[in-house]
């Protein structure tokens, strides 16, 4: 809104009050001149056709009044703050402060999220709500594998999460086979499915490989709309059977686990074996991605996304690096989408839109690409931002993309954009290296 | 066998052929690498030199001719596979892996062969006996290293896969002369006390002829003179193209 307070400050700061009163006047005057017509003066068709029009000047002056002010606000936030690329020193006990919370909150929020369906027991909507959250956390964290680590840039990742849900619900309904026995195979069709889109796209890159996996996801999804015989088309699949505790049905039935255990049957039981199931499928993806990180596939694959031409150079075998990426990423969303469709119990090709793929890209890249922890956080703030805003229906898309252009200027690299090292030369480097980090909080 | 290893040259490159689409950038080219020996590929701009090595590295692929590697037939060959046979290479502009460590950026030359934990100690303390500098920034990021040092780790990098025969692709681009100098020591160094066999790609005539045993001079896709670093130092030509011509013109 204040276009002049938002250009970059000069090399030479004048600071007075006199310079701040004079560039919100400014501000002030620009936002008259462009709302005296945009706002002030309203128009429409009359009864008779012909143009009527009334004066609002009360709002304008309103408008004025909130851009002169906010420019006196964001002009003293910056002189506050200094210049955008200045290198903040925080205070020690700041910096303490920080490296405390950043050791502790990955733990924290494990905690925390094992306690929730103790503490929101009651709460139906918390507990579908945070199933929801962390569907996205696995499902960015399997992204994270191929766009964080591998650095190959994909934007139809949803393909594999509509092929692992497809696989499930088509196989469960047609042959009866249980969610345990589905699930690995979700995974490996997913990854199969990974392996064929990695063929074509190994020489592409950056623009071009993002161009490729777009039309891939939505190959994918017009297939299963068109293949009307095996995959019902828009009409989807329904009575897709729900998870059972090895082979012991969470319903109300005799041989339901309340009738076994002797306690009365809730459908909350349900909800929260599946919370727990997705959280375990969640960590079971961070645990094999940290596992993987340490090993020399896990290695090729973050030297992949630095330089491919050093990797061709050092014997890399940068074929095999690729489609391994694109394997353990896609049957990560396989796993994630064959818990959708047990979760949901009806799946159709509405829910494998562009809009996912790039959600989840959204928040593999908001967290830091690479990074765990951040792809987490960012999957919570957005995932749970998003229900929070759903009063706001009209505002949301505004807070939302305000709120990601700011991230993108203070910190380009995601929310958490430091990048632990995977190799130490000996046990006290290690701790060494740990102490150091602190330091830059 | 010890007979036929000793006359054989551990790289053999013959009437080599290969190109970038239609155009032609070795047009038959014949060098050898003896064991243990230092050698020195120099030429102008776009002469083929990068490419010559790039091609006995597999990438491009040889059109016609022939590369042998210890004996054995390697043209055609898969790149990951000739690296595996402990063929090295630092590629041109050092291409160290910015966002890793130094420690990850040498695992990662490690990573290259099959070799055991104390073969990759042993590795590491060979590395850091000969660049002590790479040692002080082991826990730093690779892109923020000096430029000669970036040199130095993508050398490091490349040592760490125990080669046999060591390509350097310019070593000595963009780095301040006194910097150059440290870098041309410490591969005399490796030479000398390892025996270990070079190539080396240079433009940097004057250094790299005093460096090598012996040198091969490349012009548009062929080799033009062939003899010692010393020879070659003295010839007229040489010197006027790669040596005076500065300050001539």
């Amino acid at each position: 809104m204040s276009a002049i307070s938002a250009r970059p400050s000069h090399a030479a700061q004048p600071s007075g009050s006199a310079f701040i009163l004079k560039k919100a006047l400014i501000s002030a005057a620009v936002a008259l001149v462009l709302f005296s017509l945009m706002i002030g003066v309203r128009t429409e068709a009359g009864p008779q056709g012909g143009l009527i029009y009334w004066t609002r000047f009360g709002d304008l002056a309103a408008l004025v009044g909130t851009v002169f002010g906010g420019s006196i606000i964001i002009e003293l936030l910056r002189q506050w703050w200094g210049p955008v690329d200045k290198e903040h020193i925080v205070p020690k006990p700041v910096q303490a402060a920080m490296s405390f919370a950043g050791r502790w909150l990955a733990p924290a929020l494990l905690v925390f999220a094992f306690l929730v369906p103790v503490i929101f027991y009651n709460q139906r909507y918390i507990l579908d709500l945070s199933i929801l959250v962390l569907t996205y956390v696995m499902l960015g964290w399997g992204l994270n594998v191929v766009v964080g680590l591998a650095g190959l840039l994909d934007l139809g990742y949803v393909a594999f999460y509509a092929v692992g849900a497809y696989s499930y619900a088509l196989l469960a309904t047609n042959f009866g086979l249980s969610f345990w026995v589905c699930l690995p195979l979700a995974g490996i069709l997913a990854a199969f499915w990974g392996v064929l889109l990695g063929f074509p796209v190994l020489r592409l890159r950056g623009d071009y490989l993002a161009i490729v996996t777009l039309a891939f996801g939505e190959i994918i999804r017009l297939v299963i709309i068109n293949w009307q015989s095996l995959t019902g088309g828009p009409n989807g699949v329904s009575g897709i059977p729900r998870p059972t505790l090895f082979g012991i049905p969470l319903d109300n039935s005799d041989d339901g686990l309340a009738a076994r255990l002797g306690i009365d049957f809730s459908p909350t039981h349900r909800i929260v074996f599946l919370f727990y199931l997705i959280l375990a499928m969640a960590l079971l993806t961070n645990w094999v991605t940290i596992r993987l990180r340490r090993l020399p596939i896990g290695r090729a694959w973050e030297a992949l996304r630095e330089d491919e031409v050093a990797c061709r150079a050092l014997g890399i075998n940068v074929t095999t690096t690729k489609l391994t990426a694109f394997a353990t990423g896609a049957m990560f969303g396989g796993f994630a989408g064959a818990f959708f469709a047990t979760r949901q119990g009806f799946i159709s090709p509405e829910s494998f839109t562009f809009q996912e793929s790039a959600l989840v890209l959204a928040i593999v890249v908001l967290g830091g690409m690479g990074s765990q922890l951040g792809v987490a956080l960012a999957a919570l703030t957005m995932i749970g931002g998003f229900e929070l805003f759903r009063g706001f229906d009209q505002y949301r898309m505004l807070v939302f993309g305000i709120a990601m252009v700011l991230l993108m200027i203070w910190r380009p690299r995601g929310l958490i954009g430091h990048r632990a090292p995977t190799v130490f030369l000996e046990r006290n480097q290690a701790i060494s290296s740990d102490l150091v980090k602190e330091g830059h909080g | 066998m010890s007979a036929t290893a000793a006359t054989t040259p551990l790289l053999a490159v013959r009437g080599v052929r290969a190109a970038y689409g239609k155009i032609e950038a070795l047009k038959g080219v014949d060098i050898e690498i003896n064991r243990g020996e230092i050698v020195a590929l120099i030429g102008a701009n776009g002469a083929g030199k990068s490419t010559l090595m790039m091609t006995i590295f597999g990438r491009p692929r040889a059109r016609a001719g022939r590369i042998e590697f210890d004996g054995n037939d390697i043209t055609g060959v898969p790149t990951h596979e000739i690296a595996r046979l402990r063929i090295a290479q630092s590629p041109e502009g050092r291409r160290i892996f910015p966002r890793m460590s130094v420690a990850e950026n040498l695992q990662m030359g490690a990573d290259a062969t099959e070799c055991s934990e104390a073969e990759r100690e042993a590795g590491l303390e060979r590395v850091f006996a000969l660049f002590p500098r790479l040692k002080e920034r082991v826990a730093q990021r690779g892109g923020t290293l000096s430029g000669g040092e970036q040199q130095m780790l993508a050398i490091g990098r490349a040592l760490m896969s125990r080669p046999r025969l060591l390509m350097l692709d310019e070593p000595s681009l963009g780095l301040a002369p006194l910097i150059a100098r440290q870098i041309f020591d410490a591969i005399r160094t490796l030479n000398r006390q390892d025996g270990l066999t070079v190539l080396i790609v240079e433009q940097n005539a004057n250094h790299a002829l005093k460096l090598a045993h012996r040198g091969y001079v490349m012009v548009n896709g062929l080799i033009t003179l062939a003899g010692t670093g010393a020879e070659l130092l003295q010839r007229p030509e040489i010197r006027a193209a790669y040596l005076e011509g500065g300050r001539r013109g």
